[in-house]
């Protein structure tokens, strides 16, 4: 059985010290996509853990009846259910907001931290430490994309879930929004910026020069 | 362990469990939760025609919605080419799904609105007073925009000529920007202005638009593609492709 402490590894190290987005560079593309608005970056937040974590358990669980030849097309029918399972909840309970997140949730079955946990990590442990792997890495992915959907509301339309903090001028208030901000690419420039301030907090993920 | 593992028996058996129970996983969530998605959806386009009918106040749960729905709002069909209200043609009838088939729809002739085939018969909503007047009338529209087709609501009132809303329900366009669409501010230019001058569609979206101008709205700035969408869009659908004849004929008046 797993210790205490090597399951708050598996829990918390993929937030700072192993973040798949930050240090792994994975998932970039609906990092991209969908902070836009901090609620809509919550609510994939949430579906994608969701799906991590079921993933790592349900493939953990059957690990020693996969056969290797077939492993990835495995992997990808549990991920592929366990998707649109959460798109049909969302749809169902959360109609708004399935809306917005339009194709994005279904895309979460080809973002690779999804695959890339299931391949390097569930594959290989038992299903409680999978379950908490996958947590884990939900919550970096979760991390990063609530920082940048709260910067990029804040500063692209003024508000932070829909709560106006800064006017803005098209309102009649004194805040001119950041148009740049408002576009899914500027993602690229502040995802750059986290990975800077990750590395300079940790030195120890800077790759060495080649 | 391994050797056994990789058989060709045991591999097909996997795969056939893994498929069997995913399957019956995913069909189990989609047929269980149909029926709320199915409310959902229509709920959404209710509290959409509400708006446009300018019965919507935020905060308002499902049964209000709902209720309000049933009370005020009349849904029927009119038939484009001569403006009459004609049944359905069949039940659960979706005029967006009907401009897809060749037996109900129309092809377009003028290029600028982004979509091949119009439906040939088009739903209403008709707004009741107390009195049981028609005091407004709600037309669907829809046309490209920048990037994508944009669904919306035009709300008129009872003489088929002012404005009241215009309310766009489903659009894709840069948000900031073309977005803005959606921006109340910009809805309420919409209000009070005439769609015909001499029996010709007037309405234009123009830059630096004078307030007092019943026939032209200010343009979305840094959007001139959507707005010029939206002008396309509006003057399609109250022209005589569109809406036209029956804003002509004033059917809702007998």
């Amino acid at each position: 059985m797993a210790d205490t402490k090597e399951m708050k590894k598996a829990l918390f190290g993929p937030i700072m010290d192993n973040n798949p987005i930050a240090l792994q560079v994975l998932g970039i593309c609906s990092a991209l996509a969908i902070t836009t608005k901090l609620e809509t970056a919550l609510v994939m937040s949430l579906a994608l853990t969701t799906v991590v974590a079921f993933s790592n358990l349900f493939i953990s669980m059957i690990r020693n009846q996969i056969p290797s030849s077939v492993r990835i097309i495995i992997q990808m029918t549990i991920i592929a259910s366990l998707v649109i399972v959460v798109d049909q909840i969302l749809k169902a309970y959360s109609y708004e907001i399935s809306k917005q997140l339009s194709v994005f949730v279904g895309l979460i079955i080809t973002n690779c931290i999804v695959m890339g946990r299931a391949e390097a990590y569930a594959m290989k442990s038992p299903p409680l430490m999978s379950f908490l792997d996958g947590i884990g890495n939900g919550l970096g992915y979760s991390f990063v994309l609530i920082v940048i959907g709260t910067i990029k509301e804040l500063f692209g339309f003024g508000t932070i879930l829909n709560f106006e903090i800064l006017p803005l001028v098209q309102n009649g208030g004194w805040y001119q929004g950041n148009g740049l901000l408002i576009l899914p690419f500027s993602s690229f420039f502040l995802i750059g910026g986290m990975i800077w301030v990750i590395r300079t907090l940790r030195p120890e993920q800077v790759e060495p020069k080649e | 362990m391994s050797a056994k593992k990789e058989s060709l028996g045991k591999t097909i058996g996997v795969v056939v469990a893994v498929c069997l129970v995913c399957s019956i996983v995913v069909s189990g969530a989609a047929v269980g939760l149909r029926s709320l998605q199915q409310t959902n959806a229509s709920l959404d386009k209710k509290s959409n025609i509400l708006n446009a009918a300018g019965l919507y106040e935020t905060g308002m749960t499902g049964k209000t919605i709902e209720s309000t729905y049933s009370e005020k709002i009349e849904s029927r069909y009119v038939d484009l080419e001569s403006g009459e209200f004609v049944e359905a043609p069949e039940p659960d009838y979706d005029m967006y799904k009907a401009a897809k088939q060749t037996e109900y729809s129309t092809k377009v002739t003028s290029s600028n609105v982004g979509f091949q085939r119009r439906p040939n018969v088009a739903s209403v909503y008709l707004v009741r007073d107390e009195a049981g007047d028609v005091s407004r009338i709600i037309l669907p529209v829809h046309g490209s925009g920048l990037w994508d087709l944009m669904y919306g609501f035009l709300a008129l009132d009872a003489d088929g000529e002012t404005v009241r809303e215009l309310i766009y329900y489903q659009q894709k366009e840069t948000p900031g920007l073309g977005g803005e669409v959606q921006n109340p501010a910009w809805q309420d230019k919409w209000d009070g202005k005439k769609l015909f001058e001499d029996g010709e569609v007037a309405i234009r979206v123009v830059k630096n638009a004078n307030p007092s101008n019943p026939h032209t709205i200010d343009a979305l700035s840094g959007a001139t593609l959507t707005s010029k969408g939206v002008e396309n869009t509006i003057q399609y659908w109250v022209g005589e492709q569109g809406f036209g004849q029956f804003l002509k004929t004033q059917a809702w008046r007998s």
